[in-house]
Parts: structure tokens; C-alpha cells; sequence
């Protein structure tokens, strides 16, 4: 892919995100904190690919502890936001 | 070794998996759809993972399996641990591992180019590669080192006092343009010593930027923190040439942006100020100071008691004192007590009444308070003229008329919760001495039809609800 194209869904997904995240509830504030935590950890793709490749043992390495990083992030900040979203309830007690 | 020619359905799955992350978002519109978006985030993480390990020859699938077995343990363990009240020193801890992990992956894109498929027909990294992978580790380095103060700072493990360096200004914006220089310098030459001076001065920079900012700012620190671990993200993804890193960094990035924003007009303080630093530390001793001299009322438990089963309705305004005693639980049976007297409670949220954005709500939630009983502030500042009881508790500088009035008030300006205006404020409170992050005098104390509960928080509202019983 060339620079532009990238540029262009990059921009495009700025404006996503701005429409997105004003329509969320200030109640979810938080959770949203948790949950685009988690999700930001998709970096763990390039941990991967790093990890994944031949050739250079240090980056390998690198690769590899990135990707444990990434992971504590991915499985803790979905976990956690799970976590929070089941305690919004309502009329439903008792 | 130009780039590889990517198959267009794997270009496909990282754009699903993108997809499936917006979804994830606009799930939080509502908590009814939030659990559902959050699914959707974890299967567009699944997509982004597998797709990557089956069009990569992985040479190393054991240990990739065990690195993301360890951390997936750490993380679900600290994640069904965690409390609630802590939300903020985990989501600042979290931040430091993306920028971390940023740092990690452009420093392995760095030593092994070719993986990356970022090597230009002369065997040197493609130029604009250089610039993305420069900036990709200078975001993460600083979002690593700041969230790393944040962290301690919000974990008590360092002051919240503002920590100020003489000429920091000079100092940050120094390091700064050097970054910057360094990078363009990068494009000319890949030699190691650039690379590396760019990520240590970056690891320097996070650090000089959070110190100077105080306690009471963290809300707006960890959102933009928030913003600089998407961002990071994003760079990472322009190096990769991987939509679902971009996409999902610019949502973050936007996320985080607009977060802060919120935060910093709830405080009516402009970015810069924030970024700038020094406001605010734990429980400000300065300013004020004629709390004791004025006349004002004391009540018990048992007033109240018998004030708030005779309104018709109960506004509860909640601040981080609450969560500190840990009285949500108390609070709530408070709140369900009254209603079975048939009293309308409600629950008034300031935007920073917690440590971070939403942090009340969440608070409240896990006290099992019915989330449509919990408005903002917008929602319900119209209502404490027609309620009979506001009853406040573990909140100061949020209910200060001052900040509506008094021009020379340092919160002047502040949108607040107008709770003198409900018939009776019931204000609870662990002595008169003490004063909010703001460090003013609170003009509602002294008002006629305020009646000030002083105890710790979590006992108080207990006394109440063995007298309402």
C-alpha cells in the first residue's frame, strides 16, 4: 500500500473515532478507557511479525516481550471491561 | 527486497478486524449494547492475531504461544483482582505497557528490517519508514515514561504534589525540538546512535512532562495518555502498513483527545495549563483559611435521617471522598431505604468527581446503584431547586457556588452542581479543617439551610440507615 492510501483510511478513521467517541455515554467513560486500552494493543500484530521472523535473535527477543506486554494488555483490558459492563444494571435487583 | 505483495484478503481480515473495533465503541452508547461491542472487540483482536500468525512463516510458534500465555495469566488475573477504586493506577498501567510494547516493536522493525518488508532497493530502510518508526518510538517512549508517573503518582507511591524544575519549560521544549531534529536527521542516516538517542530522550521527556502536574489534574493525564498510547499505535501501523493498527490507533487517539477535552472543561482549565503543570496537589493547604470563624450548623445522623424520609426527593451528589471510605455500598442501602419510604433518589455525577472519566459511575455500579438513577450534571442541575435534600457526600470543590460568582476563586468559572438551591443540604464531611484540591473555602457550609454532617464518610451514612430502620 502507498503512503496516500494509508494516509487516507488513517484521517478517515480520526474522523470515525471522533463521532464514535462523542456518541458514548459519559456513564461508560471508564470502560471506555479499559476497552480502547485493550484494543490499542493490536500493536501485538507487529510483536508478532517480529517475533515470528528468522534472522535476527535480538529482535526476536524484543518481539517476543513486546508480545507478552501486549498480551497482559489485550486479555486484562477486555477482562476487566466485561467486568465492569456486568455490573451496569438497572430495575432488574431483587 | 521491495514490499511484499500482500494477498488482498489478508488486507481484508485486518480491515474486519478494524471494523469490528469501531463496533466495539459505539457499543459503549448505551451500557444495554456495551457488552455486545465489547465481544466484538475481542473477536476483531482474535482476527488481527490469527491473521498475522498464518500468513507469517513463524519460525518460533512455542514460544510466541507461551509469551502470549503469560501475559494473557497476568493480565485476566489482575483484571478479575483489580478494585474498583483503583481503575485509574490500572488504566495508567496499561498505558505504559502499549507505549512499551510500541517501543519494542520499532526497536525489533529497527534491528530486522526485512521482516517488516520496510527495506528499500539499496539495503537501507525505506525514508519514510525511518520518519513513521521514529515517531512510533518517541510516542510510546513518552506515553511509557509518563504513564509510568502517572501510575505512581496515582497509586500513592509518589506525592501528588506537583514536582517543579526550575526552567522546565526551557528543558521540555529543548528535548523536544531535539527529538524532532534527530528524527529528520534519521532519514539521512540510519546509523544506531540516532535511533537510540531518539528513544532515551523520548523515555526522558514522558517523565519530565507528568512530574510538574499535579494530583488534581491526573484525570486529564491519564486521558491523554490514553490519546498518546493510540497514537503510538497508529505510527506503529503506518510502519507495518497494517489498517487495523491505524485504524484502531486513530480511534484511541481520538478517544483519549476527547476525553482530556471533556475533563479539562469539567475543571475549566485549558490543555496548556494542564500540560504546563503545577496545580493542584493532594488536599492543597493553601488559601481559605477562615473556615473555623463563620457559623455554621451541625447535625446528626438521626436529623437526617428524619430530614431525608420526609422529602419527596433525595439528590445525592457523590465525590471521590465517597469512594475513599468506601461508603458506595452503605450509600446505596441508603438510597434503597429511602425509596421503600417512597422518596425519589437520584444520583448527581460531576464529569470529575472521580479520579478518571466515568470513574463515579462505575463506583456506583458496583454498589449496584440503578444506572438510570445516575445523571450528569447537565442532566440535573435543573432539579436541586425542586428537590428538598441534597445530600453530599465525599464532594467539595464541585458544589462551590464560588465558582459561579466569585471571580477571584481559582475554580471561578468550573461549571458546578447547584446544590444550595435544593431546600436542604446535608453535607458530609470528616471536620470543618479541611479543604478540597482546589484549596478554597466552600461558601455552602455556612448557608442557612445547610446542615453539616461531620464523621467519615462510610460511618455517617451507616448511622443513617440504622435511624431510618
Amino acid at each position: 500500500m502507498d503512503f496516500i492510501s494509508i494516509l487516507s483510511i488513517f484521517v478517515l478513521a480520526c474522523f470515525v473515532g471522533y463521532f464514535v467517541v462523542w456518541s458514548v455515554t459519559p456513564a461508560l467513560h471508564t470502560p471506555l478507557m479499559a476497552v480502547t486500552n485493550a484494543i490499542s494493543s493490536v500493536i501485538i500484530v507487529g510483536a508478532l511479525v517480529a517475533a515470528a521472523a528468522g534472522g535476527s535473535p535480538s529482535a526476536k527477543w524484543l518481539g517476543l516481550a513486546a508480545v507478552v506486554m501486549a498480551s497482559v494488555n489485550i486479555f486484562g483490558g477486555f477482562a476487566v471491561t466485561e467486568r465492569m459492563l456486568a455490573m451496569y444494571k438497572k430495575k432488574e435487583r431483587k | 527486497m521491495e514490499h511484499v505483495a500482500v494477498s488482498p484478503w489478508v488486507m481484508l481480515a485486518y480491515l474486519v478486524a478494524g471494523v469490528c473495533f469501531i463496533i466495539a465503541l459505539r457499543g459503549l452508547s448505551s451500557p444495554e449494547s456495551s457488552r455486545a461491542g465489547n465481544r466484538a472487540g475481542m473477536i476483531g483482536m482474535a482476527i488481527a492475531v490469527i491473521t498475522t500468525l498464518v500468513t507469517h512463516d513463524v519460525a518460533s510458534l512455542p514460544e510466541i504461544g507461551i509469551a502470549i500465555a503469560i501475559g494473557g495469566a497476568i493480565g485476566f488475573v489482575i483484571a478479575k483482582r483489580i478494585a474498583m477504586t483503583a481503575m485509574p493506577q490500572l488504566v495508567a498501567a496499561f498505558h505504559s505497557l502499549v507505549g512499551l510494547a510500541a517501543v519494542l516493536v520499532g526497536a525489533a522493525a529497527y534491528l530486522n528490517p526485512e521482516a517488516f518488508g520496510i527495506v528499500g532497493a539499496t539495503g537501507e530502510i525505506l525514508t519514510v519508514s525511518r520518519v513513521e518508526m521514529g515517531l512510533g518510538v518517541a510516542i510510546g517512549a513518552i506515553t511509557f515514561s509518563g504513564s509510568v508517573i502517572a501510575f505512581l503518582k496515582l497509586n500513592g507511591n509518589m506525592s501528588g504534589k506537583p514536582i517543579i524544575l526550575p526552567a522546565r519549560h526551557f528543558i521540555n521544549l529543548g528535548t523536544l525540538a531535539a527529538i524532532l531534529g534527530l528524527i529528520a536527521y534519521f532519514t539521512q542516516d540510519q546509523d544506531p546512535w540516532v535511533f537510540w538517542t531518539v528513544t532515551g530522550l523520548s523515555f526522558a521527556i514522558g517523565f519530565l512532562l507528568i512530574i510538574p502536574i499535579g494530583g488534581a489534574d491526573m484525570p486529564v493525564v491519564v486521558s491523554m495518555l490514553n490519546s498518546y498510547s493510540g497514537w503510538a499505535a497508529a505510527a506503529m501501523g503506518f510502519t507495518l502498513h497494517n489498517t487495523a493498527m491505524i485504524i484502531t490507533g486513530a480511534l484511541v487517539g481520538a478517544s483519549g483527545a476527547i476525553l482530556s477535552y471533556i475533563m479539562c472543561r469539567a475543571m475549566n482549565r485549558s490543555f496548556i495549563s494542564v500540560i504546563a503543570g503545577g496545580f493542584g496537589g493532594d488536599a492543597a493547604a493553601a488559601g481559605g483559611g477562615t473556615a473555623i470563624d463563620r457559623p455554621w450548623k451541625r447535625g446528626s445522623a438521626e436529623d437526617a435521617a428524619f430530614l431525608m424520609k420526609q422529602a419527596e426527593q433525595v439528590i445525592i451528589v457523590p465525590g471521590y471522598g465517597m469512594a475513599v471510605a468506601q461508603a458506595q455500598h452503605a450509600l446505596r442501602e441508603m438510597g434503597d431505604l429511602l425509596e421503600a419510604e417512597g422518596v425519589t433518589v437520584k444520583y448527581a455525577i460531576h464529569p470529575v468527581a472521580g479520579r478518571m472519566p466515568g470513574h463515579m459511575n462505575v463506583l456506583l455500579a458496583e454498589a449496584s446503584v440503578d444506572y438510570d438513577k445516575v445523571f450528569e450534571l447537565e442532566d440535573i442541575n435543573s432539579e436541586f431547586a425542586r428537590s428538598d435534600v441534597a445530600f453530599v457526600i465525599g464532594a467539595n470543590d464541585v458544589t462551590n457556588p464560588a465558582a459561579k460568582t466569585d471571580k477571584t476563586s481559582p475554580i471561578y468559572g468550573m461549571p458546578v452542581l447547584d446544590v444550595e438551591k435544593a431546600k436542604t443540604v446535608l453535607f458530609v464531611k470528616r471536620s470543618m479543617g479541611g479543604v478540597g484540591y482546589a484549596g478554597v473555602d466552600n461558601e455552602v457550609f455556612y448557608r442557612d439551610n445547610t446542615m453539616m454532617l461531620l464523621a467519615d464518610a462510610k460511618k455517617m451514612v451507616e448511622d443513617i440507615v440504622k435511624s431510618m430502620g
